[in-house]
C-alpha cells in the first residue's frame, strides 16, 4: 500500500465523517466547521485524482465563500436551535430507513457496470497527458474556447444570485435620519437664507 | 491500488449522507442547505472521478458550473432565510406557509 492510498483512505474516511457529524451535529455552527472540513478532505481527494485546478477552487469558493457565508448567517441569526433539535430524535427512523435503502440500491450497482466500448471514442476533450500540459492550463484551454457561452452563462447566473441576494436582503429603515446628498446638492443660498430689513428700535 | 470504484463509492456515502441529515433536520433550514451542498459535492467527486479515470476534461469543465450553481444557489437560499427570519423571528420549515391561501 503505497502513499497514495493510505492518503486516499484517510481522506475518504474524513469526508464521510465530516459528512455525518455536519448532519448530526448539536450546534450549528459546529454543524459549519465539520462541512469546512468535508471541503477540504475532498479537495484531497480532487488532488489525488489529478485534478487540481478544481481542487484548490473548491477551497477558495467553497470553504473561503460558502461556508463562510453559512456560518455568517448561523451567527447572525438569533435562533434558538435547540428547539429545531428537539424532534431529531422522532425523525431518526425514518431518516435512517431512507438512508439504508439508498445506500443499497447504490450498493446493487456496485461492481455490477462497465464501460461502454465506445466511452473512449465518445471523449469530447481528452486529456493531456501528465507530465506535458498542467491541468490548470489544459482547463483553461478548454473553457475559454469550446466552452466560452457556458462560461459566460456561469458569470450571469453569478451576478443574478449576487443581485438577488442584496435585493432580498437589504432593508429601508424609516425610523433613522439618512443624508440626502441630492436634497444636499441642489440647496442653495437662495432657498435656505432669507436678509430680513431691521428697524431700528424694533426687534424681529 | 485505489480505482475508480473506491472514488465512487465514498461519493455515494457522501450522497446518501446528504439525504439522511435532510430528512433528520426537517426542520432546520440552515442544515438542510448544507446537506444539499454535500450531495453536489457527492456529484462533483463522481464527476471529477470519472473525468480523471477516462482522461476526458469534459467532467471537470462541468464541476466548475455545478460550482458556480452550488454558490448561487446557497447565497439565494441564506439571502431568503435572513428575509423569512426577520419577518417570523423563526427558521422552522413547518411554519413557511405564508403562501397558503
Amino acid at each position: 500500500m503505497g502513499f497514495a492510498d493510505i492518503a486516499f483512505y484517510v481522506f475518504a474516511i474524513l469526508v464521510v465523517a465530516a459528512g455525518l457529524f455536519t448532519v448530526m451535529a448539536r450546534n450549528p455552527v459546529h454543524s459549519v466547521l465539520w462541512l469546512i472540513l468535508a471541503f477540504l478532505s475532498s479537495a484531497g481527494l480532487f488532488i489525488l485524482m489529478g485534478a487540481e485546478f478544481v481542487a484548490m477552487l473548491l477551497v477558495i469558493v467553497y470553504v473561503g465563500a460558502v461556508a463562510v457565508l453559512f456560518l455568517f448567517v448561523v451567527m447572525m441569526l438569533d435562533v434558538d436551535f435547540a428547539a429545531l433539535k428537539a424532534g431529531m430524535a422522532k425523525y431518526m427512523p425514518v431518516a435512517l430507513l431512507i438512508g439504508v435503502v439508498l445506500l443499497m440500491q447504490l450498493g446493487l450497482v456496485f461492481g455490477d457496470w462497465q464501460f461502454a466500448e465506445t466511452a473512449e471514442t465518445a471523449r469530447q476533450a481528452v486529456a493531456p497527458a501528465p507530465g506535458e500540459t498542467q491541468n490548470t492550463s489544459a482547463l483553461g484551454g478548454l473553457i475559454y474556447t469550446q466552452y466560452i457561452y457556458l462560461f459566460q452563462a456561469a458569470g450571469l447566473i453569478l451576478l443574478v444570485a449576487m443581485i438577488g441576494a442584496i435585493v432580498l436582503t437589504v432593508r429601508h429603515r424609516q425610523d433613522i435620519k439618512r443624508q440626502n446628498i441630492l436634497d444636499q446638492m441642489y440647496r442653495d443660498p437662495a432657498k435656505s437664507m432669507e436678509l430680513k430689513d431691521v428697524k431700528p428700535g424694533q426687534g424681529l | 491500488m485505489v480505482g475508480l470504484e473506491h472514488y465512487l463509492t465514498v461519493a455515494a456515502a457522501l450522497f446518501v449522507i446528504g439525504i439522511f441529515g435532510i430528512f433528520l433536520n426537517r426542520k432546520n433550514v440552515i442544515i438542510i442547505l448544507m446537506s444539499i451542498e454535500l450531495m453536489l459535492l457527492a456529484v462533483n467527486i463522481n464527476l471529477v472521478a470519472f473525468s480523471t479515470h477516462l482522461g476526458d476534461l469534459v467532467g471537470q469543465v462541468f464541476t466548475l458550473f455545478v460550482l458556480t450553481v452550488a454558490a448561487a444557489e446557497a447565497a439565494i437560499g441564506l439571502a431568503i432565510l435572513v428575509c423569512f427570519f426577520r419577518n417570523r423571528g423563526t427558521i422552522d420549515v413547518e411554519d413557511v406557509n405564508r403562501m397558503k391561501g
